[in-house]
């Protein structure tokens, strides 16, 4: 799993979650929410979806690490690797 | 006590048979039924009244995904009530307009979908969605419809089993006549065929229909009804006071001229033949009619073998023979049993009548049961009258809730 995949999981949430918005041209840097439309309401859905689809646990405290593409990375690609590790 | 007069201006709809009243009413005369299968989970295939509206015209597919379905419904019917009415919607005082809207349930849906949601992941909760409870209150269609629409006056449901539509059009009467609002959106709506749980209910109850011919299954008054067809839809108006009406050059539809609401207080699912007549003479009464004055009963008959035969029952004693003017219809016979929007839905079809002169039928019924043979009675092809200027729209429901709603030609 490298950083660039991650991302891509992520955008493959968001395109359902928020399937009006056009995410061709997402910056990795900006905050997700100062360039879509998205509610708090729909960081809950990317949580659930990491839940659901990769066994992935946000905890509240967390919440901030989904801010933009690049924190997303950052913060979700060892637990992708870690879960990869356990098998 | 004298009233406003409360006048219908506009309606929005979408029905198994047509996502406008011009289709609608098309299909009604043309004996146009709209019933289908579909997959129900758990049940498999059943018959089943679906809508076909385009739900993208007024949402976007987020607020679909977020949404209800009965939401998604209403916000259809009151961009098209508001559309038909021609009011000045962007320069209207949102905070005095009022959305009313009937339901018979409301929440069974999204909560069917979470159990079975949960079911995959070994019943562990953690996984049931954060839009479950703004799914599932019972006021989610109106707010959804105020959150769509901007509206910032009072929305809510009215929960009123199958004669939920009716009390849609009631309560907004009455709350434009209380002067709480100045410009109502009501009806009512159901989303109900999206959950296996009605189906297995009347299942259950042995009161759902089964036909090789979906379009043939929906039979009130024949000998060979064997049940309800389950059917989704939605139907709003806008109502409102007549001096408004007039001040902006309304095209007006017909005029509220009388209602009642009773209840049988009898049993919870089983009808009550003489508490409906009293409901429907109560109706004509407050009306200031009489029954001869009565041109069209729309009935609430949903085609089972015991309901169909108290609700003749009940409008022969209350129309007897005595009234050769008056026609008696049904529109489940086209689109099924539409739960919270039967009885909005069911007026809506005969509504056209104050122009064309002309009942549509109660179609299906190639043997009628004698039991359910009343005067009047307009079967399988509509009947052209000399005079259409009042309707009496018929809805009951579980737990004998009574309503009949009286519409009156408009006369200045």
């Amino acid at each position: 799993m490298t950083k660039e995949e991650c991302k891509k999981i992520v955008l493959d949430i968001i395109a359902d979650i928020a399937p009006d918005e056009d995410l061709s041209n997402v910056k990795p840097e900006v905050r997700l929410r100062d360039q879509l439309q998205l509610d708090s309401m729909d960081f809950l859905d990317i949580v659930m979806e990491l839940r659901k689809r990769h066994s992935i646990e946000v905890p509240e405290a967390d919440y901030q690490q989904l801010a933009s593409l690049d924190s997303c990375a950052e913060y979700l690609t060892p637990k992708f690797l870690a879960l990869a590790a356990k098998g | 006590m004298k009233h406003a007069r409360i006048v219908i201006t506009g309606v929005g709809l979408t029905a198994p048979n047509g996502n406008s009243l011009p289709e609608f009413r098309k299909n009604l005369l043309n004996g146009v039924a709209g019933i289908e299968r579909m997959e129900v989970r758990y049940m498999g295939s059943q018959l089943a009244g679906v809508c076909h509206y385009d739900a993208l015209k007024y949402q976007k597919k987020k607020e679909i995904r977020v949404g209800t379905r009965a939401g998604s419904i209403s916000i259809y019917c009151a961009r098209e009530a508001l559309q038909d009415s021609g009011v000045n919607f962007e320069g209207m005082a949102k905070d005095r307009v009022g959305i009313y809207i009937g339901c018979t349930e409301h929440g069974n849906v999204e909560t069917e979908n979470e159990i079975y949601n949960i079911s995959k992941f070994n019943y562990d909760t953690k996984f049931w969605s954060h839009y479950h409870n703004p799914r599932t209150v019972a006021n989610n269609p109106a707010g959804e419809t105020s959150l769509n629409l901007g509206i910032t006056g009072p929305a809510y449901t009215i929960g009123a089993a199958c004669a939920a539509g009716n009390m849609g059009l009631i309560h907004a009467t009455q709350m434009l006549r209380l002067g709480e609002v100045d410009f109502a959106l009501c009806g009512g709506v159901s989303e109900s065929i999206h959950t296996f749980g009605i189906f297995a209910g009347f299942k259950s109850q042995n009161a759902l229909a089964t036909h090789d011919d979906p379009h043939k299954a929906s039979r009130p008054f024949d000998k060979a009804r064997n049940g309800i067809v389950i059917s989704e839809g939605g139907c709003l108006y806008t109502l409102e006071r007549l001096d408004d009406a007039v001040a902006r050059g309304a095209k007006i539809y017909g005029e509220i001229a009388g209602y009642h609401v009773n209840s049988d207080a009898s049993d919870y699912v089983l009808p009550n033949p003489v508490r409906q007549a009293e409901c429907v003479r109560a109706s004509i009464t407050r009306a200031g009619l009489s029954a001869s004055d009565i041109h069209i009963v729309n009935t609430h008959a949903t085609a089972t073998l015991l309901g169909d035969i108290q609700e003749c029952e009940a409008i022969r004693a209350v129309f007897g023979e005595g009234c050769p003017d008056t026609y008696i219809n049904n529109t489940k016979s086209y689109i099924g049993h539409c739960m919270g929007a039967a009885g909005a839905l069911e007026l809506a079809g005969n509504l056209p009548s104050f122009d064309d002169f002309t009942v549509h039928p109660s179609i299906n019924v190639d043997d009628l049961d004698p039991l359910c043979a009343i005067p009047g009675l307009v079967l399988n092809q509509p009947r052209r009258v000399a005079n259409v200027d009042t309707i009496l729209n018929n809805s009951f429901g579980m737990l004998g809730i009574n309503s009949a709603l009286i519409v009156k030609r408009f006369h200045p």
